[in-house]
């Protein structure tokens, strides 16, 4: 069914997608803003209310605010083309959609990465981010034992949220070493508004130590997490907690950008010009997706797009200043929590590597590519699509996580057996 | 957020209120039901990535299977974890 195409949809609603779409809006497009989550903000203003102080508060007031912004909530891209125009199927709770638009801005952000080590399938261990958004979510973290482990500046910001919450963070482990934690520290310092940041979360974390140079050997407990055993120097340390929080970085979420044919970096993120334009004619991108680089980053990187995307070019006459400021920053970020192999968590023979059809690292070590241990195992084939296992297996064995393909997540049945509506704009 | 109201939910067969706002999966694990499911080895598992990618916070809400961690809590939910319906059958 031929529909009138919207003038551009924004996928991703964190803080790149929605300056994305207030940017464009305010260029005078028609825009249709699509989020997995019941509720605008992304992972990192999840929870944060329209209206409230600070920016996250006006950007999510102003662009639900906005006339030209429609919001579908709950809406997952299961399905791209690139074309003239592009075309977006997308499943949500009213069922399957198909949506048309002359441009396409992808905001799609990042995902944590999981390093697989003995024990870490117990309930009670979680991604770093992922107990962050738990207790966004309504998890009462009150008096639990939280330890906080893995490589990046997320932990720090992790364990002063659940701290902020009642939890007892016991430590913070981090695999980078003290130098160069300490150089993120004043690169990150010099950014404007960083080193008020930096102190509020120095505050809040004050008396819980924090480990550099350390590494996860293994987690225990009976169908629950009892205890974690870390690896300081030549001794091991072993901890009784509630939570171990653990995650090794940001991965850029490309699975859309792959279906629209968009290529990438040799880190994994989509390839942008300096207009956040993609390879792929009408398709834009910006934040994580096109790199770890922090929410000021985002931001800027989504209204670049925004205005690019709209043709509003004399907003844009102070960006490539400040856009470098940012790429510093994120370079100095990659550097200093490069992941060193001999601080990582090690799987043994039977450490699970794929959660979901429960293949263990003995089984994939005889091969060489992901095709063929998918193929052999089953390994990425479950119900998280290689999401959690395959970024692990880049890092353990190096192969290159690939094959992306429609549908990007599970289905009903009564979704691809109905007709799909199409979405038009108002 | 209206935070002060409160859902009436049924998980696992037990009416529990909760904050409007929460998302299932939060109401679960307060509840101190988070092992979610048994893998195919039979290990128990709980959810992992909190925002919508590990998918191992699945559960049957109202005869539909969802991540929770996406579903946000609603008035009159019915709640049974893998575990139990797996029991079940």
């Amino acid at each position: 069914m031929k529909s009138d195409p919207w003038d551009a949809v924004v996928v991703g609603a964190g803080p790149a997608g929605l300056m994305a779409a207030l940017t464009a809006a305010q260029g005078g497009l028609r825009v249709l803003l699509l989020d997995s989550q019941p509720t605008a903000g992304g992972q990192i203003w999840r929870g944060a209310a329209a209206g409230q102080r600070g920016v996250a508060g006006d950007l999510l007031r102003d662009a639900a605010s906005h006339p030209g912004i429609t919001v579908l909530s709950g809406a997952e891209v299961i399905a791209a083309a690139a074309g003239k125009p592009h075309v977006l199927t997308v499943t949500s709770p009213s069922g399957l959609t198909h949506v048309h638009a002359a441009r396409v801005i992808l905001a799609t952000g990042a995902t944590e990465r999981f390093l697989p080590f003995d024990g870490w399938t117990l309930p009670g261990v979680v991604g770093a981010g992922g107990l962050q958004a738990m207790s966004k979510g309504g998890l009462d973290v009150r008096g639990k034992r939280v330890v906080v482990a893995g490589s990046g500046p997320l932990l720090l910001a992790v364990a002063a949220g659940l701290r902020q919450k009642g939890a007892r963070v016991l430590a913070v482990v981090e695999q980078a070493g003290l130098p160069q934690v300490a150089a993120f520290g004043v690169a990150a310092a010099r950014l404007p508004g960083k080193a008020a940041e930096a102190l509020g979360l120095a505050a809040g974390l004050r008396g819980v130590p924090y480990w550099a140079d350390c590494a996860v050997v293994h987690a225990s407990g009976q169908n629950q997490l009892q205890t974690v055993t870390l690896r300081r120097g030549r001794c091991e340390v072993t901890l009784t907690c509630d939570y171990l929080a653990v995650g090794f970085g940001l991965i850029p979420e490309t699975r859309v950008a792959a279906l629209l044919g968009c290529s990438l970096d040799a880190q994994g993120a989509v390839e942008v010009n300096v207009w956040q334009a993609t390879g792929v004619s009408g398709v834009y991108a910006a934040g994580e997706v096109c790199g770890i680089g922090g929410v000021d980053g985002a931001l800027l990187e989504g209204f670049v797009a925004g205005c690019t995307a709209s043709g509003q070019i004399e907003r844009l006459h102070d960006a490539p200043r400040r856009a470098e400021i940012q790429r510093r920053f994120q370079s100095t970020l990659e550097r200093s929590f490069a992941l060193r192999p001999e601080r990582l968590p090690t799987p043994s023979s039977q450490t699970i590597i794929c959660r979901c059809e429960d293949v263990r690292h003995g089984e994939l070590q005889p091969f060489t590519n992901w095709t063929a241990a998918k193929l052999q195992t089953r390994c990425g084939m479950g119900a998280c699509q290689g999401r959690v296992c395959g970024p692990a297996t880049e890092t353990l064995y190096g192969w290159k996580f690939s094959g992306v393909r429609a549908p990007l997540a599970p289905l009903p049945l009564s979704q691809l057996l109905s007709e799909p509506n199409t979405l038009s704009p108002p | 957020m209206p935070e002060r109201t409160l859902a009436v939910l049924t998980l696992d067969g037990v009416r529990v209120m909760v904050p409007a706002g929460t998302t299932v999966l939060a109401a679960l694990q307060n509840a101190g039901l988070s092992p979610l499911r048994r893998s195919l080895s039979g290990e128990a598992r709980g959810a992992l990535c909190g925002m919508g990618s590990c998918y191992e916070c699945r559960a049957v809400v109202d005869g539909q299977t969802v991540r929770t961690c996406l579903t946000p809590v609603q008035d009159g939910q019915n709640v049974r974890r893998l575990m139990e319906v797996n029991r079940e059958v």
